[in-house]
């Protein structure tokens, strides 16, 4: 390659550390799993290279389809709640002083849990016998129990999501609250807006940024929840709350398929990738096309 | 539209003991119903305080606000009918610019003809018109500062149009062009307008009357020409004018005073209650005397600066400096000269305690 300016060239060993950084942290892991996919090893000295028919296989499983088709529903229940309930916290947070400080760390308290933990917690808290819920549902005449009944299971671990991970989604909200100058506000008494109005038209467009950024954070974690329904349901009653990741699990671990599994899990990688580009392209049209309210 | 009258004082603090507790010391004010006013003043002196306080975003501590008579001191901005332009542009992202101006009209439920129509005059009075249909979000701050000012004169029924230093973000040239378009604006509409600025030269050309402020006190309230030609507080002196009123300690005595041990003799009919008092005279009143004409003192020239359209000179008198403004059409004195400069003069002003002293019998 000829180059007129060759002083260019040495900014290659300025990105060089970062490009060795990714390559052992990304990139080679990542071809090891491409590797594995296309080849069938039986062992270290005997391996055949398969092409895409473990892609073939893996795409027409169907427990996999109910595992992916159990995600979905269980990653929208996430958002569909998540969001709505963690703007309301956030709205209702005091703005300042002595109380914003302990609310903040009341809020921020689940996040400090290890997720196993959350899941043991949530185990004795349904137990029937001894926890907290699960007698008083007991009490009440709800015949709950999350190891045996499958719609119970998928709530609680849906529930105990919600518990566990809806003050992030509060805390980046209020970060986005507390970043309008109050000049808006002020403006908007004077011009006479409802709170609804202010609401629409002031702190939803300008947490816009963190709100974006707490869907796909909820996004990409729930659709890769493991640990918590582990500890609490193990994945079961049957196949009730086994979500992609403990189905891979089982697959790569468990049963050692790691030809299947490694295509499994370029299939998932993907599937997170694209759902993240149409949610965050989704996200980024909304409120900017020119005429969205329709009365100019 | 309405007569506004303060009677009030406020304190941030709970049980304000010294001046300083106070953001706003009690003050007594009116503006007429149809005037431009201005609140000019450095920052910290109380006028976005009392802004506030007029629009009702702040109750004072005590005190009442009326409207026409009408006690409003605890009525919500919307009650009262207030418009406000904040100092930074406050716009609302996801509309159009046409709904941003509608948005006050809407909220007050005003017809969709009326509001069109409304929103169509304030829009070409602002040459925002072919921007009606864009989103606000992707213009310049100056244009959403426009946009801004739209929404505070689009409702035609309001009792005051207030203006917290609106113009700051927008650059200088349009800054002019904005101004002269509010103050046609002001002709147009009959609204009363109350500008807060700390440009002295802003709240001088666009305001009927300018209420000088300093440290939570309203110091004077005037025209334009009372606050240069008669400050009635030595803090306007020195606030109004570039440079500000040169001030000397003196001592008045039957038909004079004394300045630095000199007696200087009043000319026309002027008589002053003896005792220490403060003179002042502005630059462009300070001339050159004749040595022993009983008005004049010796100075030495310490500075000469040339402004282009005159020279401004910088005078030690007895360890006291004194500017003064000399026409560029006579040679200036050099540095190191000794100037007589002519201190009494009709527009010699004296000051005691910093208040102006009316030397008049």
């Amino acid at each position: 390659m000829t180059n007129h300016k060759p002083v260019n060239q040495k900014a290659w060993w300025l990105v060089l550390p970062v490009i060795l950084c990714v390559a052992f942290s990304a990139v080679l892991p990542l071809m090891t799993v491409v590797n594995y996919s296309v080849q069938d090893i039986i062992s270290p000295q005997r391996r055949v290279f398969v092409g895409t028919e473990w892609f073939v296989m893996v795409m027409r499983d169907t427990e996999l389809h109910l595992a992916l088709w159990r995600q979905i529903q269980f990653s929208l229940a996430v958002l569909l709640i998540e969001i709505p309930l963690g703007i309301a916290l956030a709205l209702s947070m005091p703005a300042a002083g002595w109380r914003a400080s302990v609310v903040l760390v009341i809020v921020a308290l689940s996040l400090l849990i290890p997720w196993n933990v959350v899941g043991t917690i949530w185990q004795i808290f349904g137990r029937s016998d001894i926890g907290l819920l699960g007698h008083t549902l007991l009490k009440l005449g709800v015949d709950y129990s999350y190891t045996g009944n499958p719609q119970h299971a998928w709530w609680t671990v849906l529930i105990m999501d919600v518990w566990h991970w809806t003050p992030l989604v509060a805390l980046l909200a209020y970060a986005g609250l507390r970043s309008i100058p109050d000049a808006y506000y002020q403006a908007a008494r004077i011009d006479g807006a409802s709170q609804w109005a202010v609401f629409r038209y002031i702190q939803l467009p300008k947490m816009r940024g963190v709100l974006m950024i707490a869907v796909l954070l909820r996004f990409m974690d729930s659709f890769m929840i493991y640990t918590e329904p582990f500890v609490l349901t193990g994945g079961g009653p049957g196949n009730a709350t086994t979500f992609l990741s403990q189905y891979l699990t089982t697959k790569a671990v468990g049963q050692f398929d790691l030809g299947p599994a490694a295509a499994f899990s370029l299939i998932y990688f993907f599937i997170i990738l694209l759902f993240c580009f149409v949610l965050y392209n989704w996200m980024q049209s909304l409120g900017t096309s020119d005429k969205e309210q329709g009365h100019a | 539209m309405a007569l506004i009258e303060l009677d009030l004082a406020h304190a941030y603090v709970p049980n304000p003991r010294s001046d300083d507790d106070y953001a706003l010391l009690p003050l007594k004010m009116a503006f007429r119903d149809g005037g431009a006013y201005a609140l000019l003043g450095p920052s910290g002196c109380g006028k976005t305080t009392m802004l506030n306080i007029i629009s009702g975003l702040l109750v004072p501590s005590q005190g009442t606000v009326r409207f026409d008579g009408r006690d409003v001191t605890r009525d919500s901005p919307q009650r009262r009918n207030i418009a406000q332009v904040f100092q930074f542009p406050v716009i609302y992202d996801t509309m159009t610019v046409a709904q941003n101006l509608a948005f006050p009209l809407r909220n007050r439920k005003v017809p969709e003809a009326e509001i069109r129509q409304r929103v169509g005059r304030i829009a070409e009075m602002l040459e925002l018109s072919g921007q009606l249909d864009h989103r606000a979000a992707g213009l310049s701050a100056d244009q959403k500062q426009k946009i801004s000012l739209g929404r505070g004169l689009v409702r035609s029924d309001v009792s005051a149009v207030l203006f917290d230093e609106p113009l700051t973000v927008i650059d200088p040239h349009l800054k002019w062009q904005l101004r002269r378009k509010l103050k046609q604006i002001h002709h147009e509409l009959k609204l009363t307008l109350i500008y807060v600025t700390h440009d002295q030269v802003e709240a001088l050309t666009f305001a009927d009357e300018v209420v000088v402020m300093s440290r939570g006190r309203a110091v004077q309230k005037g025209a334009a020409e009372d606050l240069f030609e008669r400050p009635a507080h030595t803090f306007v002196g020195h606030f109004i004018g570039s440079p500000g009123m040169n001030f000397l300690p003196a001592q008045a005595v039957r038909g004079g005073v004394l300045v630095n041990e000199q007696p200087l003799a009043f000319q026309e009919d002027r008589r002053l209650p003896e005792g220490p008092v403060k003179l002042g005279i502005r630059p462009e009143y300070l001339r050159m005397g004749q040595p022993g004409d009983g008005r004049s003192l010796p100075a030495r020239v310490s500075r000469v600066q040339d402004i282009g359209t005159y020279f401004l000179l910088t005078c030690e008198l007895g360890g006291h400096t004194l500017k003064s403004r000399l026409g560029a059409e006579a040679a200036p004195p050099s540095v190191g000269d000794t100037v007589h400069l002519r201190l009494l003069d009709a527009h010699t002003c004296f000051y005691r305690d910093e208040q102006l002293v009316e030397g008049t019998a």
